[in-house]
């Protein structure tokens, strides 16, 4: 099925996309959520702020009481203890105040949950399945695109086509270029403002494919097929990185989960033009150039 | 209740009459010596599980790959860190060690009730701890040696994942420590209930002991569940075998995950709820205050284990369950919250008003409370189900659980041993170099895990050897502070050394007024065999 991509790729005459209005990979030295892409990661921003508030405010509390008790109670100010061991108001209010925080996180914590697992009326269908070690894609509901397996790139083959799209000045290609361990050869290709539902299955071990920007992230489990849903807002087309996120061999850390999200019309195209795009070009490039052993479904010759 | 007048099964005479050397430390019958065996090998195993965690901040400390040989020997040491750390070093050092110690004399016991299941149950440790250390080196998959799937073994990677009998010697070794702990607990829950001295009523009894009495019933129900699935996993594995995890034959391996956790989720109180019980008699003796609430530090703790073996799916979050059972088992972690906060809070209480002394045992006890409230609300974020989907299988999740056992569980054990570190030996420790491995320690662990909260948030998932550039940092500087927790673990070699070189005599209650346990009525160390009378506990004596 790759070879039918390729051959369509070369033949095809490409259309002029409209440059990556945005993406989302981990940030440099980031230490906070990476930023939203849909409401849902949104909705997760909020919730985690809130909560995050809630903790640190207890935590200071603790920290302070705790910083005044051991200055104000030291041997040294306060020779001759008390013998008090108990206050009846006191536990009390320690057992009632976190049951109230506790009810004021859950209402939000309950529709943040029921808002993500819950499915609305999805517009379109992907099916992602976890192989060891590395992603197929395929639209069920579209028997214009064949599946397709999404291999990572090795770190020479990363740098050839982030070369090759940008000598080639090719409005796809990532602005973040093709970073290691999160660019794949084949991005999952879906459009914007869409309800999208994801299939998600695995061939033989467990993985999770996971995109945080999308706030999503489910178990790929054999023999089960579990569901989720996007909806990438309007103006964030981009491309989109994320990792698999349950233990799965040797290569788990090199299993990427990459999607490139167009506009809807460059969608259209993307399908008519048999699902081609500029990157396998410059992957067939790079494969001319080494007759690098690649098998369609297979794993790359291993690097080091 | 009354105790049971306990006759001197051992044929000597009261006092230090010890057999030879084999005799006194493999046959050994005596609780205090089978509690020291204990400490023994749990410092044995937690230097094993150390060195494997130290090597994989080593190879974390900038992206590629350089120290490991293999990307499976990574998660080989991954696994059996988390394994080894767990059943073979916090496990043995609180409930085996403390446990076997202390439970008897602190509610006036001569002895466990089965000593020689007592011996039993340590041999069996050993025993196991070696089956594992066999399984790196035969061959676990097409990959190379070793089990590389994990700490939390799910299938199929460990079953048809690894097929070499790596994983079969995991599976007898476990269930080898399973038993341990399960006797183990059988001797705990009937010393504490049949052998408290005259006077000695349970709402009287010390705090550490309702925690292993507490502990003991989680194991006592919860690893019997861990040894069933790991017998399934076994019978999996066989070639023309049962198919309980395995799709092909009907089989399910989320099954596997909600046996597991069935067992792992009270696992974790199992390893936290003696720290707490240690972290209680600490704070009491150094603010010379008895505990603060006692009957609700007890009861909380019996709450935790309650609650506990019902919120086992909240580590399945994004494995596609039903939203409701999601939603309940949101709610029902969240609970959890309140017991807990009863604890820090009393603790709190316990020192208000005290005249406190910071002395090494106490130094543990209040970094143990503020790093256990960190790892504490870290859980109370992931408790949430929508906001988990983001933080599940990444960094910030291991930043959590090590903040409540690296530094919950472990400060919990520290804590304890320079409490009765006297005690035990009969030796007092270099308050320098103690407070040189405390100081280390502590920065240490903080600068380790501290910032795995960013990379989590960041997204970077756990168990991988290699990582894009964007996390390099902040693991950067989690592998420095491994440099200096390695620092902190010379410094309490070197305390030890030293104590057991100087030998600095340790009087009956080298804490003085604040120490009101039984123990510090014997001498240091309490001579091989206790209570051949029983101490009266007076009505008068409240906690
Ligand atoms: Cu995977």
């Amino acid at each position: 099925m790759r070879l039918k991509r390729l051959i369509l790729a070369s033949s095809a005459t490409f259309i002029a996309m409209s440059s990556t209005a945005f993406a989302a990979k981990p940030t440099e030295g980031g230490y906070w959520l990476q930023e939203a892409a849909t409401p849902v990661m949104e909705d997760l921003h909020w919730l985690h702020n809130f909560v995050f508030i809630i903790i640190v405010a207890i935590t200071l509390f603790v920290m302070v009481l705790m910083g005044y008790i051991m200055f104000r109670f030291s041997a040294k100010r306060n020779p001759v203890p008390s013998k008090t061991t108990h206050h009846v108001g006191l536990e009390v209010a320690w057992t009632i105040v976190p049951v109230i925080i506790l009810l004021v996180m859950v209402v939000p914590s309950m529709r943040l949950l029921y808002f993500q697992d819950a499915l609305p009326e999805t517009e379109m269908t992907i099916k992602a399945t976890g192989n060891t070690w590395n992603w197929e894609y395929s639209y069920p509901d579209n028997e214009d695109i064949e599946a397709f397996i999404s291999n990572p790139l090795e770190k020479d083959e990363a740098k050839f086509i982030e070369t090759y799209l940008k000598d080639n000045n090719v409005a796809e290609a990532s602005e973040f270029g093709e970073p290691y361990l999160l660019a794949t050869d084949a991005p999952l290709v879906v459009p914007v403002d869409t309800k999208i539902k994801v299939l998600i299955t695995s061939s033989n071990n467990l993985h999770s494919f996971s995109m945080p920007a999308f706030g999503i992230k489910m178990d790929a489990v054999p023999g089960r097929i579990n569901e989720t849903w996007f909806q990438v807002l309007p103006g964030k087309e981009g491309t989109y990185y994320g990792q698999c996120s349950e233990i799965c061999g040797v290569k788990h850390y090199k299993m990427p989960i990459e999607i490139r999200v167009v506009s809807k019309a460059e969608f259209a195209e993307w399908v008519a033009n048999g699902a081609a795009s500029h990157k396998d070009e410059a992957v067939q490039a790079f494969n001319d150039k080494n007759k690098t052993a690649k098998l369609g479904g297979g794993v790359t010759a291993a690097q080091k | 209740m009354v105790a049971i007048p306990h006759g001197d099964d051992h044929g000597g005479a009261y006092g230090d009459d010890k057999p030879g050397f084999f005799a006194r430390w493999f046959y050994s019958t005596n609780h205090k010596d089978i509690g020291t065996l204990y400490l023994i090998f749990g410092i044995i195993s937690g230097l094993i599980g150390g060195y494997l965690s130290f090597m994989m901040r080593m190879e974390l400390a900038a992206p590629g790959i350089s120290v490991f040989n293999s990307e499976h020997e990574y998660l080989v040491f991954a696994s059996m860190h988390g394994l080894i750390m767990i059943f073979f070093m916090v496990m043995p050092a609180l409930i085996g060690g403390f446990g076997n110690w202390f439970v008897p004399i602190m509610i006036g016991a001569p002895d466990m009730a089965f000593p020689r299941m007592n011996n039993l149950s340590f041999w069996l440790l050993p025993t196991a701890l070696i089956c594992l250390l066999i399984s790196f080196f035969v061959p676990g998959d097409a990959s190379g040696n070793g089990f590389g799937g994990g700490w939390v073994m799910y299938p199929p990677l460990s079953t048809s994942g690894s097929p070499g009998p790596a994983f079969d010697f995991i599976i007898i070794g476990l269930l080898a420590a399973g038993f341990s702990s399960i006797f183990g607990a059988i001797n705990f829950i009937t010393t504490i209930l049949n052998m408290r001295a005259p006077g000695m009523t349970m709402h009287k009894m010390p705090l550490f002991a309702w925690a292993v009495l507490v502990t003991a019933f989680l194991l006592l129900l919860a690893l019997p569940v861990l040894a069933a699935s790991l017998f399934m996993l076994f019978t999996d594995r066989i070639d023309g075998g049962t198919g309980f995890f395995d799709p092909a034959m009907g089989g399910d391996p989320e099954m596997f995950q909600h046996l597991f956790w069935f067992f792992g989720h009270p696992e974790v109180y199992i390893m936290i709820l003696p720290a707490f019980g240690i972290v209680s008699h600490v704070v009491s003796t150094f603010s010379k205050k008895p505990v603060f609430g006692y009957l609700g530090m007890a009861y909380a703790m019996v709450a935790i284990g309650v609650v506990g073996f019902v919120v086992w799916a909240h580590h399945m979050y994004t494995v596609g369950m039903d939203v409701d059972l999601k939603a309940y088992f949101l709610a029902a972690t969240l609970v959890i919250a309140v017991p807990t906060g009863v604890k820090i809070f009393s603790w709190l209480a316990t020192m208000w008003g005290g005249s406190i002394t910071f002395s090494i045992p106490m130094q543990w006890a209040l970094a143990f409370i503020f790093l256990f409230v960190i790892g504490g609300v870290t859980g109370v974020m992931l408790a949430n189900a929508g906001v988990d989907v983001a933080l599940h299988d990444t960094y910030y999740v291991v930043a959590h659980f090590h903040y409540v056992l690296s530094m919950g569980a472990v400060f919990g054990i520290f804590c304890g041993f320079y409490y009765w570190f006297g005690k035990m030996s009969g030796y007092l420790y270099n308050k320098w170099l103690a407070g040189a491995h405390f100081w280390l320690f502590f920065i240490g662990v903080n600068v380790i895990f501290f910032p795995q909260h960013f990379l989590g948030l960041n997204g970077m998932p756990r168990r991988y050897i290699d990582y894009p550039e964007e996390f390099a940092l902040w693991n950067h500087v989690s592998s420095a502070g491994a440099l200096i927790t390695l620092a902190g673990v010379f410094f309490f070699f070197v305390m030890l050394i030293e104590a057991f070189v100087r030998r600095r005599p340790a009087g009956d209650n080298y804490w003085g007024e604040g120490a009101t346990t039984l123990e510090w009525t014997l001498p240091s160390p309490p001579p091989f065999h206790i209570f051949n009378t029983l101490p009266r506990i007076e009505e008068s004596d409240e906690h």
